[in-house]
């Protein structure tokens, strides 16, 4: 369990205030200048070192992503691009952060901005987050007052600015090309890659695109050093995460633990254990709507970091661990999650437009019962069919829960078409 | 060349430029790639995903129509993973599509059906019902069928981009997108027509063509377009003689593979009021007479007066027309002969009167004057193709005229010629950038020509191309004339021009005036003069005609046009002509035998010999023969008033167009849009 001291968000709960005094009472904006003084190189250098995997859920590496931005500008101004468009279904970290240790992300704005040749950043702000993007303003606004940001930002010498956007909400705009483009006031489509937005990003100029809690760590990992963050978890899978546990737990929370834990001991020791006992759990889906459930065989032992998940074909997504006990209707908790893609797809790819909509049909029928078990085959085929042939990767994770079900659950869906109305026609 | 790339598409190894796409590589080495949003001058839109193909290495299928080759990259087209993938596709995209294909214009050249037939699997899954989308109104051109669609948005780049008429988007997310023209009207654009042809199913198909025949009914004739002077290569299909449709054909220099709507669309035009025998007029009313008759009369009123006797060529008529017809004048001895029923002022060497940077030098200009041309009218293909150099970007564009939308970026920097003058003075700071940039183009439109200072326009502009290192550009309206001035349909020695035809007819200087299609003079002007009017369409040259000889419209005959580029291109015989009409050529030739001055041809062949001796580059078909250099021709001083533009009402500038009530249809939905713009409140 994550030692108190290791903790980087000292008040994610909001205990404490959230504004730049309190902040400062915990490390925020400490001797910033001092690290922006070691260079471009050693911020990223000490990202590198500290193994840190973008917290939006692809969990690619950030100091590798940072490293990707020209070192040179040709003329054009570099961009840094904070999503905070957290809206995939069980998640809800990003929007902690934002309400309660703001200071964290604007001083990661500042690091990742200057380790990248930015000075100007926006931070794409979810359309139903009114408050925290009001949070997120008033401390925007703090630090412009102290100087922290603006013409030498921090008494950096670097030139800093940080623009609030707010979106829309649409889920799609959380895909790092489609934010780029609603940012642009287009609609909210992904883009074509290649060119990567490190390359033609947003207004066709070198931009990166980092999750909140990607940037929110960065401060932290330069302050206390990358070998510090890498020491916590395994390897490969290092450092602290936000876990946002919900569902049928006793105690539905956020909370900062250590990459690797075991995914029982986590809803145990935070989330009050499953309700009715953990003999009681069904399934959880361990990453946010979009990653393949997993049942409780699986949950006993599983470790909640990357490479764990994955090898149990699934992901740790955002870490919004979704618990499921016994009273669950899993067939009509997918459609629901099935329905959510269908109504969030934007339409440009086919397979997507017209896949998710499929799916979420069959899926409505199963959980009636009326449908053939023929088509259990079918649907599956139909999610491969969409699984990697889309710009994005909503198609992909349209079709994965989908997967998952059938994967783990093929017996409970036979058993319901078997005594559903289409079986007793047929006889 | 040093930065070409090995490629291997399906074992076959290909060598391409850097930079080229993974599809255009499979091309290269015959592999075919179905699609369905890909076009090739559209922007990639990568969103059908019918032409994924399998790139070794790479942990998912490719669209190869967006991806960049890499060097040693190994594709294939042919693997079970592709075969998997375009199956997929292709029934996604089925099971929303209605199958109501016997009922479908699109049906027999339809993508879908094609490659659903090639690339697709053999039965449907889908259960559940499918999506019907509402039709939306797009105006007379484009009719819709939304439930058709497959979202290619190939139509909504096609506005954004060629047309430059942002007004097809695409609303709704996922499975709840549509298409749609935001506010339901038609399109504010003269080349809507085009989203037509980029459908790849039934979505929008052309409404005034619904239902009337099948693709493989049709005879498919390739020609020429008349109704500007791009000489845009179109495919006429008939069905017996009736012209059924018009479709644009590729020429990379020309029109590319788009259409304007008046070009598209003026087929009914075609088949309407046409003159199909010849007519004389008897106690103040045209009656039917046969050509005998016809020619009887015309010869007691030419013979003997050819010194009294003029002749107008109109805008549609082909170049042996005029050759004829000149030939007929020179034998009459009569110098009365002009091309220019406008009264554009243009004379000079080849160079004065030619586009001669030609259309597609557009693409290579640096920066733009246009003196009194509004080419989105005059030759709205043109005008994309300046569209397409100024998305390019860095390309300055300027114009002397009403400000208007031209689609791109326009600086009005003077209504009048006075502007003309402050460029040539160097009190206009336009005549620097034209200066500074590469391969600075001046545009001249008709509009400037047909002034009474249109010679001093001419010169100062030439004056001004040469100052500024421009290219001189002249914009023609009429497919005929560049072929009429270079084969001298210009008054001789002593010869009077339109105008003083004019006022010579109603002073008894001219008794006979022959039009040879020239439909754009006012009937009262004409005076008391004897006129015979030959063409194809009953329009005002043949309401004023004493004398009508019907003739062959410009899908009737094989004949010879020059564009305003100065390129020739036969068209192609698509129809006889109707009734006892005949062509142009042929009645100048039996006329000139009835006056006993016969022309020293016999058939095509000779007349052909005969005209390309005295032009030769006529022979020439589908090249540019660079031209003289433009010289500044004598006039007067230039005035001061504004410059009006020679096209306003697009749907009607010559007598097809006229008789056309597709064309009468796009008038109205224009002048309705307009009104409802006026308002503001019923949208």
């Amino acid at each position: 369990m994550l030692r108190d001291e290791d903790r980087i968000f000292q008040n994610i709960y909001g205990f404490e205030g959230a504004g730049l005094t309190s902040a400062k009472g915990r490390g925020d904006w400490d001797n910033t200048a001092e690290l922006i003084k070691k260079g471009r190189d050693w911020v990223i250098e000490e990202v590198k070192a500290s193994g840190l995997r973008g917290r939006g859920g692809a969990g690619f590496p950030t100091g590798l992503k940072w490293s990707f931005m020209p070192k040179e500008s040709d003329g054009r101004p570099h961009y840094l691009v904070v999503n905070a468009d957290e809206s995939e279904p069980g998640t809800c970290k990003d929007r902690d952060i934002m309400r309660h240790e703001p200071h964290k992300l604007l001083e990661g704005c500042l690091l990742a901005g200057f380790a990248m040749g930015a000075h100007a950043c926006y931070i794409y702000v979810r359309g139903e987050f009114i408050r925290e993007r009001e949070a997120l303003q008033r401390a925007v606004d703090e630090a412009y007052e102290a100087g922290l940001l603006g013409k030498n930002a921090a008494g950096s010498g670097w030139d800093y600015d940080i623009y609030v956007h707010h979106g829309a909400g649409a889920y799609i705009c959380g895909e790092e090309t489609a934010l780029i483009e609603s940012l642009e006031g287009k609609k909210g489509q992904p883009r074509l890659k290649p060119p990567f937005p490190a390359n033609m990003g947003l207004y066709g100029c070198p931009t990166t695109v980092n999750n909140v809690e990607s940037i929110a760590v960065a401060p932290t990992i330069c302050r206390r050093g990358g070998s510090w963050f890498a020491g916590l978890g395994r390897e490969g899978n290092t450092g602290t995460k936000l876990f946002c546990i919900s569902g049928h737990v006793n105690n539905p929370c956020n909370v900062e633990e250590e990459m690797g834990i075991p995914l029982k001991e986590l809803l145990e020791k935070h989330a009050g254990g499953v309700r009715g006992g953990w003999d009681n759990l069904l399934a959880v889906i361990p990453g946010g709507s979009s990653v393949p459930l997993l049942p409780k065989e699986i949950c006993d032992t599983v470790l909640m970091d990357f490479d764990s998940l994955k090898d149990v074909q699934s992901g740790l997504g955002t870490a919004a661990v979704i618990v499921m006990d016994k009273s669950t209707d899993i067939i009509k908790a997918i459609a629901r999650i099935s329905h959510f893609y269908k109504h969030e797809s934007c339409g440009q790819c086919t397979p997507c437009r017209e896949g998710t909509g499929w799916m979420w049909r069959v899926l409505e029928r199963m959980a009636a019962g009326r449908a053939q078990a023929k088509e259990i085959d079918m649907l599956l085929q139909v999610t491969k069919q969409i699984e990697g042939h889309t710009i994005c990767a909503l198609g992909d994770a349209a079709a994965w829960p989908v997967q998952g079900l059938i994967r783990h659950f093929r017996p409970v869906i036979e058993e319901r078409l078997a005594n559903g109305p289409m079986q007793e026609a047929a006889e | 060349m040093s930065d070409n790339l090995k490629v291997t598409v399906d074992g076959i190894e290909v060598e391409v430029e850097a930079g080229t796409t993974i599809m255009q590589a499979c091309e290269k080495a015959g592999a075919e790639i179905p699609r369905f949003c890909y076009h090739e001058r559209l922007s990639v839109a990568g969103n059908c995903r019918m032409c994924l193909v399998e790139v070794e290495n790479a942990p998912k299928p490719v669209a190869s129509c967006a991806m960049p080759v890499a060097p040693d990259m190994v594709v294939s087209t042919t693997s079970d993973t592709v075969k998997t993938a375009r199956e997929g596709v292709m029934e996604f995209l089925l099971i929303n599509h209605p199958l109501d294909c016997p009922i479908c214009d699109q049906g027999g050249e339809c993508d879908l059906q094609d490659q659903a037939l090639g690339f697709g699997g053999d039965a449907s899954r889908f259960e559940d019902n499918k999506r019907a989308v509402e039709n939306k109104n797009m105006g007379p051109l484009v009719k819709t069928i939304m439930t058709r669609c497959i979202h290619c948005t190939r139509c909504v780049r096609f506005a954004q981009e060629v047309s430059g008429v942002p007004e097809i988007g695409a609303i709704g997310r996922g499975e709840d997108m549509e298409i749609t023209t935001y506010l339901e009207a038609s399109l504010d654009s003269e080349m809507s027509g085009n989203v037509i042809d980029l459908c790849p199913v039934g979505a929008l198909t052309s409404r005034p063509y619904a239902f009337t025949a099948r693709p493989w009914e049709l005879r498919k004739t390739e020609t020429i377009d008349v109704m500007d002077a791009l000489g845009s290569n179109i495919r006429v299909d008939m069905r017996g003689r009736e012209a059924m449709r018009i479709m644009p054909r590729n020429h990379d220099d020309v029109n590319e593979e788009w259409l304007s709507d008046k070009s598209r669309f003026v087929w009914d035009g075609l088949n309407k009021q046409r003159l199909d025998r010849a007519f004389i007029r008897r106690d103040g009313k045209l009656v039917p007479a046969s050509w005998d008759e016809a020619f009887d009369l015309v010869e007691s009123k030419l013979n003997g007066k050819g010194n009294k006797t003029a002749a107008i060529a109109g805008d549609l008529v082909c170049a042996e027309g005029q050759f004829a017809l000149k030939g007929l004048m020179d034998a009459l001895e009569s110098p009365h002969v002009d091309c220019r029923q406008d009264g554009a002022k243009i004379s000079g060497p080849r160079g004065n009167y030619l586009f001669n940077a030609s259309i597609a030098g557009i693409e290579e200009a640096g920066a733009l004057l246009l003196i009194g041309s509004n080419p989105r009218l005059e030759a709205p293909v043109l005008n994309a193709r300046i569209r397409k150099r100024y998305l390019a970007g860095d390309f300055p564009i300027a114009a002397i005229g009403e400000a208007t939308n031209l689609t791109y970026e326009t600086e009005f920097i003077g209504a009048g010629a006075d502007t003309l003058a402050d460029l040539l003075a160097g009190k206009q700071s336009f005549a620097d950038t034209l200066k500074s940039a590469a391969n600075p183009m001046i545009i001249v439109g008709q509009g400037a020509l047909t002034r009474d200072d249109g010679a001093a326009v001419l010169a100062s502009a030439i004056e001004l191309a040469e100052k500024t290192g421009a290219s001189f550009n002249m914009l023609h309206t009429a497919a005929a004339r560049v072929a009429g001035l270079d084969l001298g349909l210009l008054p001789g020695d002593g010869g009077f021009d339109v105008a003083a035809m004019q006022e010579a007819a109603h002073s008894g200087a001219l008794e006979n005036i022959i039009l040879y299609g020239a439909d754009e003079i006012a009937g009262a002007s004409l005076g008391n003069a004897f006129v015979v009017y030959i063409g194809s369409h009953g329009d005002r040259g043949a309401h004023r005609a004493d004398v009508i000889l019907p003739s062959a419209a410009y899908t009737e005959k094989q004949a010879t046009y020059v564009n305003t580029e100065g390129r020739a291109q036969m068209t192609e015989q698509a129809a006889t002509p109707p009734g006892e009409a005949r062509e142009d050529w042929k009645i100048f030739r039996a006329l000139s035998a009835r006056l006993d001055i016969t022309l020293p041809y016999d058939n095509l062949n000779a007349l052909r010999a005969a005209m390309y001796e005295s032009a030769p580059h006529l022979a020439r078909l589908d090249e540019i023969v660079v031209a003289d250099a433009p010289q500044t021709p004598s006039h007067d001083g230039l005035g001061t008033d504004a410059f009006t533009y020679a096209v306003s009402d697009f749907y009607f500038t010559n007598p097809i167009a006229r008789a056309s009530t597709i064309m009468a249809d796009c008038a109205k939905a224009k002048g309705a849009r307009i009104g409802a713009e006026g308002t503001g409140t019923d949208g």
